[in-house]
């Protein structure tokens, strides 16, 4: 039996959360409708919807160029950090160590940071070393800030590992490259692959750490910025809701993969 | 941070079979946090104590830095003032607004708490830059806002762009997520029979809530609340965008000595100091937490 003071704050909790989902989503919503608007500057309600600036963006050999580079830096980051991050996360949570501890705090400092302050330290660093910033660069930036935080999400699916799986199979015998491959990948995939994900994601859309570490090379983000400070055209927002919605596609496309192979293990 | 470089010699030696596993999987993690993150920040920290508008790195070394910072006639001293306090405010409201989107994602949503989690996530994955320019539209001259009250026959939205409040609206908006998600941890971890025990033996709602469910969701709530502070204290896409030139925030300060000013130690001393403050209250926070607990270790 519910109260009525017990339905009242279920009433409140569920439309604040609806009120502040709205929110978050409405910029989304304002970009995208000014993306597509016809005429050169944006004025609500919108007199003449168009598609002329999408065409404009995909037409843009410019665009094409940054959406080059943004797909490079990420798959890049994504193979990288999710290597570094497997092992990462079994060191973080699986194996016990005397360091274990100070591990687990010091892969947390570069999240607790700010990206502006690490793509400038960065950047300093990449000086004294005299290499010059480019797009390698910021797949090294990126890296710095993103591997983190996929070990703790491949953390999180490590914790829920039962560590006697591995030890049985060492005790039948099995070499510690069989168990990696037959054992400890099979249990951890979705953690794997939602981490991919993540990266995949954080570094598509990053735009401190590009900002300040890539040079002449831009990104999506970091030209989409460029042209919100000087030289505004409809093509800015066009491109922004372009971008947006891959990201969507994929965490849904992703997600679902993901959904689907806990649902057929659960089963089998 | 011994154990760390340690760790980081261990992997550059051929896989000694004495090695700790746990030292040999932490090995390529700890070898880019040294060379990506504590080397940078040792690079700024010796750049901060070299001559004023130099490059003249590990060959000079004075205070300079330091003393025209806290200058009484340099005013940047301002642009600290407000970035602690835009952090501040920013961690209050955020408690108060995703404590009870927390609360439902553990409680009340049931099968749809996956859903609306990743309605929360999905921003993270698009620029600040390009929601914050949403916001723009929203709230520009003839924008969403303004046009659309004239349209129903308003006299016009309020003038909130280029403003110190819509700073902060673009901080809140920003790393809500950031918050809402350690938040969600934490409440995770209240065990909901205490809670029905509590409640059987007679506790009212309030004193459940102060006396069980808030010191044991603590945790979860600390670490939102030092990430919202963090990257609140080194803000800069929500000035530049939604504030005009209204308020100068500590990290345009440490750009701006990093790019026009080209004055590189100046703007490290600064990056110093802000580092400084931010991860002194990092590394004191952590210190009081354990992560296996907050992760879900069983």
């Amino acid at each position: 039996m519910e109260t009525r003071s017990q339905i009242r704050a279920r009433a409140f909790v569920k439309v604040w959360t609806a009120f502040v989902i709205l929110v978050i989503y409405l910029p989304i919503i304002c970009g995208a409708l000014a993306g597509l608007s016809k005429g050169r500057y944006f004025g609500f309600p919108i007199r003449i919807f168009s598609t002329e600036w999408w065409g404009k963006t995909f037409a843009s050999l410019e665009i094409q160029s940054l959406v080059q580079n943004s797909l490079l830096i990420a798959f890049i980051v994504t193979l990288v950090s999710v290597v570094f991050a497997f092992f990462g996360a079994l060191a973080f949570a699986r194996y016990d160590w005397r360091g274990r501890k100070l591990f687990q705090k010091a892969i947390l400092l570069p999240v607790f940071f700010p990206q502006p302050v690490l793509g400038l330290a960065l950047l300093l660093w990449f000086n004294a070393l005299g290499i010059n910033p480019s797009w390698q660069t910021a797949v090294v930036a990126h890296l710095v800030w993103i591997v983190p935080v996929v070990t703790l999400v491949i953390a999180i699916q490590v914790y829920s590992f039962d560590p006697t799986l591995e030890e049985a199979a060492r005790d039948l015998g099995a070499s510690r490259w069989f168990i990696l491959r037959e054992v400890t990948l099979p249990i951890l995939w979705p953690g794997i692959w939602s981490g991919a994900l993540f990266a995949f994601l954080l570094s598509w859309g990053n735009f401190p750490l590009s900002l300040y570490t890539a040079g002449v090379d831009s990104t999506i983000p970091k030209w989409l910025y460029s042209k919100m400070v000087a030289g505004y055209s409809p093509m800015v927002p066009a491109l922004g809701t372009m971008s947006t919605l891959s990201a969507a596609v994929l965490l849904l496309a992703g997600g679902l993969a993901i959904t689907l192979v806990r649902r057929r293990r659960a089963d089998a | 941070m011994a154990a760390v470089t340690h760790a980081g010699t261990a992997g550059e030696r051929n896989l000694l079979p004495a090695i700790p596993a746990g030292l040999r999987a932490a090995a390529p993690v700890a070898v880019l946090l040294v060379l990506g993150f504590l080397a940078p920040l040792l690079t700024v920290a010796a750049y901060a104590f070299a001559t004023p508008k130099s490059f003249e790195v590990f060959r000079s070394f004075t205070l300079a830095n330091f003393s025209a910072v806290f200058d009484p006639s340099n005013t940047v001293w301002m642009s600290f003032a407000w970035s602690l306090a835009y952090a501040s405010a920013t961690v209050a409201l955020l408690a108060v607004i995703a404590y009870p989107i927390a609360y439902g994602l553990n409680r009340m949503f049931g099968k749809w708490s996956g859903l609306v989690g990743v309605l929360f996530v999905f921003p993270l994955f698009v620029s600040e830059n390009v929601r914050l320019y949403g916001w723009v539209l929203f709230f520009i001259k003839n924008g969403v806002l303004d046009g659309g009250l004239k349209w129903l026959g308003f006299s016009g939205g309020p003038e909130v762009l280029y403003t110190p409040g819509a700073i902060l609206f673009g901080m809140l908006y920003v790393y809500l997520p950031f918050m809402l998600f350690p938040m969600s941890l934490g409440i995770a971890m209240i065990p909901k029979d205490l809670v029905d025990a509590a409640r059987d033996l007679g506790a009212s709602r309030l004193m459940i809530w102060r006396e069980i469910e808030l010191p044991l969701a603590m945790p979860g709530i600390l670490v939102g609340m030092l990430l919202t502070f963090v990257l609140g204290a080194g803000a800069i896409a929500e000035s530049k965008i939604l504030g005009g030139q209204s308020v100068i925030t500590i990290a345009q300060d440490i750009e701006v000595a990093f790019t026009y000013a080209q004055n590189w130690p100046l703007g490290s001393a600064l990056a110093l100091l802000l580092v400084a403050i931010v991860s002194g209250l990092a590394l004191y926070v952590l210190s009081k937490l354990d992560l296996d607990r907050i992760l879900g270790k069983r």
